[in-house]
């Protein structure tokens, strides 16, 4: 297999990773005003990501970067081509990101409602567009034989693209209510399930709705690819585990589901990198858009060595703060 | 005008940015330092310093991380024609910043944060020094990314015109990599201690929490005296390393325009600037230029008309002196304020000595205004790199004015710049709100969370 496959694998995997896991992080920050129902039970729900959403969102940061070293030619396209959608994405990531952090340091209800909801905001653009920009690949924008994009910021609103942008926010509250019911306890656990199920039903049509009009977006025919099939089953089990007392089988069933749709685009765009809605001869590809063979080459080396540590300790700390969270006895500061 | 923009945009949101980085890596180390003492010593106190700074880290850590996501994402949406030429070279370093520096650093400060009473103790404390070591590594590929646009190295270019790596060892013995790693690491180091030293005054002035603060201070002087003498013959080295390759930026720092030897440094100028190249120099210090560029007493130092000349032949028409207001002003802005620390530093380690720290109140005072030295020296420092690098973008590769993105236009870039800026105020605001309000009342907190949990108890939530 050549090396910029190989890259092309792994940028997929680390998009895969980025939205299993930070997947639930975005889940739980849209659910946490709503499932948390008081001040106390909102911090525990955000307390069941907190050693972790960091470390999740880093799988964002390493695909793009990714993307800068192995194939420059689709990182320039696709970031200058997203311009306004980008600085909307950062203004999320900004505004979910401190929230953690700041959120609980003041004992001001005013500045803890705002950086609630500044949480629960970015929590659902983010995954919204960046879904949208997934989607976006695979449909096809402007883009002209130099590789520069032609089109403006509605251009972007391609209807599959916001499909595919909805989809993965349905999907990211599912994967969310089940964590939730997975880390907590007593009334917020009940409340995640029930959400989990009903959430489920939702994503279940929309699932099904998303992976047909890919299928059409590609030109596929009427024969449902292998990994649509499986994601479809699992958000099915998902939905079915999400009432029950099999909250781990739940959460592992919501994680399948938005592997397999991020996977799906991937498989789908294969040996493209980035389609061109204008003519198909100038879509970025696997070969047109890679760095040089020795770069591949060094990076190839780095990411063998350190890959396997990283998902070491990263499971390490998973292991780490494997309990529940409760609320304790007296709240505290 | 886009071209403009977006040099605007990258300026603006780097230098904020770069507030906080150092403070990271600074403060990172010597909260390491404390929880070590604590480790070793059992002296609870230590532990309520460690969380009190660790606060301090954390709320500084969040507005670091996001605004670096500003910086990874700014080179493809403004800098796409860069990328396109330099990803293959430029992007091996981030990417690899991502898997060997961000990992580390965010999954260890989660488990730092949250694992208070679930770790081990002397897990718990590498944990902290594994987040140090994060900051350390994250910073240094940066640097190497940075000096290859300084001092392109290890590199060729390809049949499609763009930059391929070649050789990526050349990029991490860079000489500019070397040495302005080393003169990064320092000054984050003087940032942290800086800011330990400044919050731990005010305390010692209010007379609150004497014994703690005293402690702090004393680490924070210990550490900045080596430090930041280090760091002045570091900078000095680091200029003639430049001198070398970007003779441009040297000669303009000292307002440079015929060529010299031996040549001598002005404290300050009156004018000057790129139209005005007679300006009345005051106090010349005969033979420092030449010390301070080539490291010896009679050294040549080639002036910007000459090199001007050179590089028209070379690279054809065109201007390729940066700015030398910049330039000369922001020299003299990291030498002068440096010395000025190191004074400081040094009265600390006399005062020290006497055990009379705490009583002497101006020393104290002074070291809560010197708080703000810091920032502008690092200020000072990327713009001095930064802008003495123009009209390039790489040195000798590509021209800052061609490499921006083609298809982003102005209005993009004022709209983009416009939500930057107010992003920006709102949350320096917030960090602002939180800090001194951390910096001032934080002990009471960092008692609370020091105490030895109940056993059986529910732990506390974190956030």
């Amino acid at each position: 297999m050549q090396l910029h496959t190989i890259w092309f694998i792994l940028i997929a995997v680390l998009w895969v990773g980025f939205f299993v896991l930070e997947g639930f992080d975005f889940g739980v920050g849209m659910l946490h005003r709503f499932i948390g129902g008081s001040e106390i039970g909102r911090r525990v729900c955000i307390n069941t990501i907190g050693p972790w959403w960091d470390g999740n969102e880093v799988w964002l940061i390493v695909a793009g970067a990714s993307m800068f070293a192995a194939f420059p030619q689709w990182y320039a396209t696709m970031f200058s081509a997203l311009y306004l959608a980008l600085v909307v994405l950062l203004v999320a990531l900004f505004a979910r990101g401190v929230s953690f952090e700041w959120g609980g340091k003041r004992d001001d209800p005013r500045w803890r409602t705002g950086w609630s909801w500044a949480l629960t905001i970015g929590s659902l653009l983010i995954p919204l567009l960046v879904g949208v920009a997934l989607g976006d690949l695979l449909h096809g924008l402007p883009i002209d034989s130099q590789h520069e994009f032609t089109g403006n910021f509605f251009s972007l609103l391609t209807g599959y693209g916001l499909m595919t942008g909805v989809t993965m926010v349905v999907l990211c509250l599912l994967h969310g209510a089940t964590f939730l019911a997975l880390k907590t306890t007593d009334e917020i656990r009940d409340r995640s399930r029930a959400a989990g199920r009903t959430i489920g039903v939702v994503a279940i049509i929309v699932n099904i709705a998303w992976c047909i009009w890919t299928l059409v977006v590609i030109g596929g025919g009427t024969v449902p690819q292998p990994t649509q099939i499986f994601g479809v089953i699992a958000v099915i089990f998902a939905t079915v585990l999400a009432g029950t007392n099999e909250d781990g089988w739940a959460f592992v069933a919501s994680g399948f589901a938005i592997a397999a749709a991020i996977g799906q685009i991937f498989i789908a765009l294969y040996p493209n990198v980035m389609v061109s809605s204008t003519n198909h001869s100038y879509n970025l590809t696997v070969n047109n858009a890679a760095a040089g063979h020795y770069g591949l080459v060094v990076m190839t080396v780095v990411a063998a060595l350190f890959f396997p540590v990283v998902l070491l300790y990263q499971g390490w700390s998973f292991h780490v703060f494997r309990r529940r969270v409760s609320a304790p006895p007296t709240s505290s500061g | 005008m886009a071209n403009d923009l977006a040099r605007w945009q990258f300026a603006t949101t780097t230098i904020y940015h770069f507030f906080f980085v150092p403070v990271t890596i600074g403060l990172s180390f010597l909260v390491a330092v404390l929880q070590t003492h604590w480790y070793r010593t059992g002296n609870p106190d230590y532990k309520r310093m460690t969380r009190f700074f660790g606060t301090l880290l954390l709320i500084n850590v969040a507005i670091g991380v996001v605004t670096g996501l500003v910086q990874e994402f700014q080179f493809g949406m403004n800098w796409s024609t860069y990328s396109r030429f330099v990803g293959g070279v430029f992007g091996a370093p981030l990417a690899m910043e991502g898997i060997l520096a961000f990992f580390l650093e965010s999954t260890f400060l989660g488990l730092w944060l949250f694992g208070w009473d679930r770790l081990p103790k002397r897990v718990h404390l590498a944990c902290i020094w594994a987040v140090f070591a994060g900051t350390m590594l994250s910073a240094m590929f940066i640097l190497v990314a940075n000096s290859w646009m300084q001092h392109p190295v290890g590199y060729k270019i390809n049949s499609q015109g763009q930059a391929v790596l070649t050789n990526i060892w050349a990029l991490l013995v860079n000489p500019t990599f070397i040495w302005g790693y080393a003169h990064v690491l320092l000054a984050s180091l003087i940032t942290g201690c800086l800011v330990v030293l400044a919050v731990s005054a005010w305390h010692l002035r209010k007379g609150e929490y004497v014994e703690s603060f005293h402690r702090t201070a004393k680490i924070a002087v210990i550490v900045l005296i080596p430090t930041i003498v280090i760091q002045l013959s570091v900078g000095n080295q680091l200029g003639v390393i430049e001198a070398k390759y970007q003779p441009m930026k040297i000669a303009a720092a000292e307002a440079q325009w015929t060529t010299c030897q031996p040549c001598s440094f002005s404290a300050f100028q009156i004018g000057g600037g790129a139209n005005d190249k007679t300006p009345t120099e005051i106090i010349p210090i005969p033979h420092l230029l030449s010390v301070l560029a080539t490291n010896t007493w009679n050294g040549k130092v080639e002036g910007l008309d000459e090199l001007q000349a050179q590089y028209e032949q070379k690279y054809g028409p065109g201007n390729y002196v940066p700015d030398v207001f910049i330039q000369y002003w922001s020299i003299r802005v990291m030498a002068y304020l440096g010395t000025l620390v190191l004074l400081l530093a040094l009265w600390g380690g006399w005062l020290l000595l006497r055990d009379r720290m705490r009583n002497s109140r101006l020393f104290l005072l002074l070291c809560i205004w010197a708080v703000a030295t810091p920032f502008i020296m690092n200020t000072a420092g990327w713009l001095l790199t930064e802008s003495g690098r123009q009209p390039w973008i790489v040195q000798g590769l590509q021209k800052t004015a061609v490499s921006n993105s083609p298809s982003v236009s102005a209005t993009e870039i004022w709209i983009s710049l416009i939500v930057f800026v107010l992003s920006y105020i709102v949350l320096a605001w917030a960090d602002l709100v939180l800090m001194l309000r951390y910096s001032r009342r934080g002990m009471a907190r960092a008692d609370a969370e020091a105490a030895e949990p109940v056993a059986g108890a529910a732990p506390s939530l974190t956030y």
